[in-house]
């Protein structure tokens, strides 16, 4: 039982390292490609314009990333970060679960169902 | 300043708040955006650099975390049992959002983390005295072993309903404010349920990048995450929190008390000036 618990503990670990690797990799080369297009130009940030619609919704994202916009591929990296969120109360509902520890399952199944709704909802 | 000096300068400062936000439990965020970096030094438009100050906490939890949960610091259990009251704060606070006075909530917020500042540095964890834990710690098994020099210690849970209750406050925060929660956090775990400094600390790490999660999908939407200048923050950040997790281990928890409250000592001057200057 303690070693099972120890197991996941080290997968929780395992798999917050690697998504967080992975979404790092896709900001650093999307950051360098970004940069190698527009290293030169000024930066306009004092003004909010908020972002075009393709780089609001997951679809949008995967979309620019695709074609190797550097500006696309950072924000798929960050989505990325924040989907690795929702993975990483999943697998602590698990290690309840696994232990047979009810009240703290339900309690990690809660929170992901709320973040499960704030992230996907409309609006 | 052209895109190339931008992206390098924000690398840095980026750098150091993901390193202080990992070992103090606090998150980049509160090191980045109130610290005047972003929107003074910067000049960054406070929608933009309330997006990039979430990516950061969220960056500053999950590079630190996996590090925390592996040496043993985490309490998995605490986290989870604060967060739920956490998330159902933040709820009250979308709220109450409407019939709440920004400005004051961010001076009254700020006179709270003066007051905290002070409190975190005059707590004293050798001379405390070995009282069982609250009933609500049995019940919920919360207690737990952290490690030390000298080997694995045991440790006990105080006062868990005034921690959840200032979880609740810390969720209602940062639901109104956008930012301060891991304060809050910290404290109902170090002054409230008198845990070691240390697990406060990571188990306030662990758990702000899930707050900070569940705000996510909104700035997305609303076009707050600019991927430019996001980047920068990001990789600083994410660097930053790797290496502040590796000295945790041999750093003093006093050394560590001090950092949190000259933090959140200029969070708390910054909060008041907003709230009286009408920043926010």
């Amino acid at each position: 039982m303690h070693r099972s618990l120890e197991r996941i503990e080290a997968r929780i670990g395992m798999t917050l390292t690697a998504g967080v690797l992975f979404a790092g990799l896709l900001v650093a080369c999307g950051g360098m490609l970004y940069l190698l297009h527009h290293a030169g130009q000024p930066v306009h940030y004092h003004i909010f314009r908020g972002e075009p619609s393709d780089l609001r919704t997951i679809g949008g994202v995967v979309h620019e990333a695709m074609t190797l916009s550097g500006r696309g591929l950072i924000q798929l990296g960050l989505v990325v970060l924040v989907a690795v969120q929702l993975v990483r109360v999943a697998l602590t509902a698990w290690l309840f679960i696994v232990q047979r520890d009810r009240v703290y399952a339900w309690i990690a199944l809660g929170i992901l169902a709320v973040l499960a709704y704030s992230l996907f909802r409309k609006g | 300043m052209n895109n190339l000096e931008f992206s390098s300068y924000l690398l840095i400062v980026s750098y150091i708040a993901g390193f202080l936000g990992a070992l103090t439990g606090l998150g980049g965020g509160v090191v980045l955006v109130p610290a005047p970096a972003l929107v003074l030094l910067f000049r960054v438009d406070i929608h933009y650099a309330m997006g990039a100050s979430l990516i950061s906490v969220i960056a500053t939890s999950s590079g630190a975390a996996a590090a925390f949960i592996r040496e043993g610091y985490t309490n998995l259990r605490i986290g989870m049992f604060l967060e739920a009251g956490a998330v159902l704060g933040a709820i009250v606070g979308a709220f109450v959002a409407a019939l709440l006075n920004a400005h004051v909530i961010a001076v009254i917020f700020g006179v709270v983390l003066l007051a905290s500042a002070y409190l975190s540095l005059r707590r004293n964890e050798a001379i405390e005295s070995d009282r069982p834990s609250h009933p609500w710690a049995m019940r919920f098994g919360m207690e737990g072993v952290r490690p030390t020099l000298t080997g694995p210690r045991h440790y006990r849970v105080h006062n868990v309903p005034a921690g959840l209750g200032l979880m609740g406050l810390a969720g209602t925060l940062s639901g109104l404010l956008g930012i301060g929660s891991g304060a809050v956090k910290v404290l109902a775990m170090d002054y409230a349920m008198r845990l070691p400094y240390k697990v406060a600390t990571t188990t306030s790490n662990f758990i702000i990048g899930i707050t900070a999660a569940a705000s996510a999908g909104v700035y997305f939407t609303r076009g707050y995450v600019d991927p430019g200048l996001t980047m920068p923050v990001m990789l600083g950040v994410l660097v930053g929190s790797l290496t502040g997790a590796r000295v945790l281990g041999g750093t003093k928890s006093h050394s560590l008390r001090i950092v949190f409250s000259l933090v959140i000592l200029a969070l708390g001057i910054e909060m008041i000036y907003n709230g009286v200057a009408g920043s926010l």
